[in-house]
């Protein structure tokens, strides 16, 4: 992956702690069905903290990584530029407007939940909600396909049977699985 | 204060198994929630999944409202904690260690063998999730409505979230 020159890293803004806080608590609260979309915008083309290259470094670093992704990333944005208060900031930027709607709706949803009509409402938005998943595993496995089908597909194709339709917890499946993955990225190393 | 230190070690070992995001998580968060400790049923599963899908912030905070329904608050900020720090600290280690590998060889071979995996589990999600809320066809036509709009058109997919409430609030799903 190629990086900027020094130069070019040292002309961009630094951003604060709070200026930190403040853009991760947009970036949140923006997000409506998918976060990472907003991460991108936010932090290459509307404040210009780090490059596309940047971007996408620390992304792959995040999905390589267990947790949830957007989660990671703000760890690692905010560590890159402040350490550990800067992680610690853009984290709770990240996560303190929606957890604190979360538990307004969760609160609602349990007095209410069990009413006729929100319980229709939800069976039509989790059904249209059902779809964002489906997309993303489709864009996610289209360029895997296209790019290596005799080396992924299997791996990719065990992992949906094992785990999608005959439900083996994720603890047994994982290891190997990752173990099969690695071995054969090993074995096609180019 | 059991059922939220389960909370805690379920979701704490979830957080190092969520490779890919918080949507490989899905079918064993399923699977716990629903089928092993029974927190909540099919429907509550599919209703929270909704919600989380549908709020802003990341989806991963479905955890949050896991957490709510079993202990209220505490158990919504216990499932939240849980699910970050283990990934947040792995995260903050490695985000230092990877600038520094960044050329070596073995990275670039841990990423391509754990792609395929990712894109099985992933996929995995969306059957689990689309099984437990499609029980008739109106349904299963929003799912792929949705799917379709945010693989070939550049709409944001919350008007099909908003068209699914308003046929479900007329009975039709």
């Amino acid at each position: 992956m190629s990086h900027p020159p020094e130069a070019a890293a040292l002309s961009r803004p630094v951003p604060s702690r709070a200026q930190l806080f403040l853009a991760f608590l947009g970036i949140a609260m923006s997000g409506f069905g998918g976060v990472l979309p907003w991460a991108r915008r936010m932090l290459v083309e509307r404040r210009g903290w780090l490059s596309g290259a940047e971007f996408t470094d620390v992304l792959g670093l995040c999905q390589f990584l267990p947790g949830p992704n957007i989660v990671n990333v703000s760890i690692a944005v905010g560590s890159r530029f402040h350490g550990l208060g800067g992680a610690l900031a853009a984290l709770s930027g990240l996560l303190g407007g929606p957890v604190a709607l979360m538990c307004v709706a969760g609160a609602l949803y349990a007095r209410f939940g069990g009413h006729g009509a929100v319980r229709q409402i939800f069976a039509g938005v989790a059904a249209a909600a059902a779809g964002l998943i489906v997309a993303m595993a489709v864009k996610m496995a289209v360029p895997l396909v296209r790019e290596r089908p005799l080396e992924a597909v299997p791996i990719a194709l065990a992992g949906f049977v094992l785990v999608g339709l005959l439900r083996w917890p994720l603890v047994w499946v994982l290891p190997p699985l990752l173990a099969a993955g690695m071995a054969v990225a090993w074995w096609r190393r180019g | 204060m059991g059922e939220i230190g389960t909370l805690i070690r379920h979701f704490a070992l979830l957080s190092l198994l969520a490779f890919g995001g918080g949507n490989t998580v899905l079918p064993e968060m399923h699977r716990q929630a629903v089928e092993v400790s029974g927190w909540l049923t099919e429907q509550q599963f599919a209703d929270l999944f909704a919600i989380a899908q549908a709020a802003p912030g990341p989806n991963i905070l479905i955890v949050t409202l896991i957490g709510w329904q079993v202990a209220g608050l505490a158990g919504a900020l216990a499932a939240t904690a849980a699910i970050c720090t283990p990934a947040c600290t792995l995260t903050y280690i490695a985000a230092n260690l990877w600038h520094r590998f960044r050329d070596r060889p073995w990275r670039r071979i841990l990423q391509r063998g754990l792609a395929p995996v990712t894109v099985g589990i992933v996929a995995a999600g969306a059957w689990v999730v689309a099984e437990t809320v499609d029980r008739s066809l109106v349904a299963l036509a929003l799912t792929l409505a949705t799917a379709a709009v945010s693989l070939w058109t550049r709409l944001n997919p919350l008007w099909v979230l908003v068209a699914g409430g308003v046929l479900g609030a007329a009975g039709w799903v």
